[in-house]
């Protein structure tokens, strides 16, 4: 009789453990299998072609995506008024797309974007698979030059996005593995607990859009828009307003540390301040330096060169000039309220000065920013020597530099194709641009101490406005009190002595 | 001719030696902390520093709690009622007398244990250095709190400050405390009264009356 219920027990134990393993297999994955379809039975002869299949089901999924920053590289800052995005903006690495579309759009999720003829409102024109794609297969730059492959079996396996989706074209930014961002590059396909604590294959394996919750394909935590200081507190199911999580805040609150005084500084201290303490802290360096100024320069046998240092990083290229890496990077520190100011190819700018591409705004005390952590770039840019303003040089195709390397006709129709006026005298002035840093978040016990601030030269020695205890002092009012102290101290030394002295003579003059 | 001898007398009762010497220490390492924090040098780092320059200031807020409650429940704080009476033969003293061999002007008593002198310092250090850095001290280490306790126009620099400026005062202080400690009838005479509660005082005697 024991033995059965024994028996029966298990049995009911094991059978349970069935049921919860199925569920947690099922946890995670979707409903539909995509391999059943048979709209993705193919084959597809292009891009579009499965982009029309994925629409006859996901009836809104075009549209959404027209409405996004990546398909109309276009964004409206409201708080400045520019008109910012790809397509607008300058920045000092390959500098501009304007007249470069036809290359630079390898990385926009769309098909067939070469010059202004595109249509932005095309359905089948959305790129589905470069985000979607599950196998690791999709390659858009043979799809561009019209090779088709196996666009039927990554159709068949389409589902969220993932680290290495998003990596394709965000790890790459700016031309190269780790060029742009200094927080972002392919270390992010399987990183480990150290290069980001989140998103540790191992471990929490956090994507991208675990933080950048995505809501009608409008992926949250842009830069253009930066949510600089999240004072909306934890995000939870029912919260209204802000289905961002792409703030620390959103998971952790602001008062996260269990001593106070930590939770403290929130006021005035980004989390990436502390937690981020180096970037580039993978497995690649990232680029700090790019002076185009001495591009150009050619081989023995009159050809492009290409110069590499001994770890391999490239550090002369002659279609792009020098460049530096640099890996595990300090950061610069600025005060930063979300918005961006961006000296655009209209802008005039002081040439006498450092120019900066664009400017973090805020201060100590406008009640919207914190002290963040910013990969600095700089390096050395064309520039219109007569109207003061930024060259888009064209740079790629047949008539661009890299293929011509004749930078008065770059120059030339860079402009012309922007539509910007342009004097026809051009010179390389130096330049330097701001990116915040966000990733690379490391485990505790790297993240900052109080004396990397609090002290003398401390990390925040550009950060005037507010007085940091351990860094700052008022000069007069030490001088004073040291040389009071000292003037005491020789003052009871004196009296001391004439005690001693004194009493020596009494002594003798007793006897 | 005259003679001296030693009569003792109980000035200091057991609470107030236990709050005068941890007092004393926890001064003395809130000063070390304090000027690490300050950035004057660095030993203990920041952190370390910080964490006891703060412990060491809860501790000194409880402590001076009961020695406010004591001096009141006791009528102890009437030994810090001003005087003027002998103050110039205190001065004259310190700065000539002592060095002539002289007996200080001034024998403390179970009704007022400080010379007049004395009592003006402590006074100063009860009345005005203490709460200078007790007050700025406190704002400082709430400075996240400023705007819920309804605390406007202030800056962290100025809090600052005015701190450092009672910490300098305290060192001051400190300096010519020990110091004077030294200037009783042996180098250590004030510093054993301190310890054991019992003052040993010189007192001049006729030949004939100790014979």
């Amino acid at each position: 009789m024991l033995y059965l219920s024994i028996k029966k027990t298990l049995q009911i134990v094991f059978g349970l453990s069935i049921v919860a393993l199925a569920f947690t297999v099922q946890a995670g994955t979707t409903t539909a299998d995509h391999s059943k379809f048979v709209e993705l039975k193919g084959p597809f002869e292009s891009g579009p072609a499965v982009t029309k299949a994925c629409l006859q089901c996901h009836t809104e999924a075009a549209k959404q995506v027209h409405q996004t920053k990546h398909w109309t590289w276009q964004f409206k800052n409201e708080e400045t008024g520019q008109l910012l995005g790809k397509r607008n903006v300058v920045n000092n690495f390959c500098i501009s797309t304007q007249s470069n579309i036809g290359a630079c759009s390898s990385c926009h999720v769309g098909y067939g974007w070469k010059d202004d003829s595109f249509d932005f409102t095309s359905e089948p024109n959305v790129d589905c698979l470069v985000c979607h794609d599950q196998t690791g297969l999709y390659d858009k730059k043979k799809l561009r030059e019209g090779k088709v492959s196996n666009l039927a079996k990554i159709a068949k396996k389409v589902g969220e996005t993932s680290r290495t989706s998003c990596g394709t074209c965000h790890f790459k930014g700016g031309g190269g593995k780790a060029v742009k961002h200094g927080d972002l590059d392919p270390s992010f396909d399987a990183p480990d607990k150290f290069v980001d604590v989140h998103m540790d294959a191992d471990g929490l394996n956090f994507t991208c859009s675990t933080c950048h919750t995505t809501d009608a394909h409008m992926v949250t935590g842009s830069r253009y828009a930066a949510a600089a200081k999240d004072t909306t507190g934890q995000d939870y199911p029912g919260k209204k307003g802000d289905i961002s999580r792409a703030t620390c805040v959103s998971c952790h609150d602001d008062q996260v540390h269990e001593n106070q005084k930590l939770n403290d500084h929130i006021d005035k201290v980004a989390c990436q301040t502390c937690h981020i303490p180096h970037f580039a802290r993978g497995d690649y360096p990232s680029k700090m330096w790019w002076d185009w100024s001495t591009a150009g320069k050619m081989g023995e046998d009159g050809k492009p060169i290409s110069v590499l240092d001994e770890a391999g990083n490239e550090i002369y290229n002659s279609k792009k000039g020098d460049f530096t890496w640099e890996q595990d990077v300090v950061p610069a520190y600025r005060w930063f309220n979300g918005t961006v100011q961006y000296t655009l190819p209209t802008d005039k700018f002081d040439p006498t000065t450092i120019v900066e591409v664009n400017k973090f705004l805020g201060s100590a005390d406008d009640g919207k920013s914190l002290i963040w952590p910013i990969k600095l770039m700089k390096g050395k840019q064309p520039y219109d020597t007569e109207l003061n303003t930024f060259i888009t040089p064209h740079t790629t195709g047949k008539d661009g530099y890299w293929k011509t390397f004749d930078w008065p006709s770059a120059m030339e129709k860079g402009m012309a194709k922007a539509g910007l006026p342009y004097s026809g005298k051009f010179g390389f002035i130096e330049t330097e641009m701001s990116w915040p840093i966000a990733h690379m978040v490391a485990p505790a016990n790297e993240a900052l101490a109080c004396k990397d601030c609090h002290s003398k030269d401390g990390r925040l020695a550009e950060i005037k406005d507010i007085y940091i205890p351990g860094r700052d002092n008022n000069d007069w009012l030490d001088k004073a009190g040291f040389i009071l102290l000292a003037l005491t101290l020789a003052g009871v030394g004196v009296h001391a002595l004439i005690r001693v002295f004194s009493r020596r003579q009494q002594k003798q003059g007793g006897v | 001719m005259t003679n001296t001898t030693i009569k003792r007398v109980y000035i200091f009762k057991g609470f107030e030696r236990f709050w005068h010497w941890a007092q004393a220490l926890l001064i003395m390492v809130m000063a070390v902390t304090g000027f690490e924090i300050h950035g004057t040098y660095s030993w203990l780092g920041f952190q370390t520093a910080d964490y006891w320059h703060i412990t060491c200031a809860w501790t000194l807020i409880g402590l001076w709690v009961f020695a406010i409650f004591w001096h009141l429940t006791t009528g102890e704080w009437r030994h810090y009622i001003p005087t003027t009476d002998k103050l110039m033969d205190v001065v004259r003293y310190y700065s000539m007398g002592i060095f002539k061999g002289e007996h200080h002007p001034y024998k403390p008593t179970q009704v007022r244990k400080h010379n007049p002198l004395q009592l003006l310092a402590y006074l100063g250090f009860k009345l005005a250095m203490a709460p200078l850095i007790w007050v700025t001290g406190m704002l400082y280490m709430f400075y996240n709190d400023w705007a819920a306790f309804g605390i406007s126009g202030l800056d962290l620099e100025l809090v600052a400050t005015l701190h450092t400026l009672g910490a300098f005062l305290l060192l001051l202080f400190l300096v010519v405390h020990i110091y004077l400690i030294t200037t009783g009838h042996t180098v250590f005479a004030h510093m054993k009264a301190m310890i054991t509660g019992w003052d040993e005082q010189e007192e001049e005697v006729k030949e004939e009356d100790a014979s």
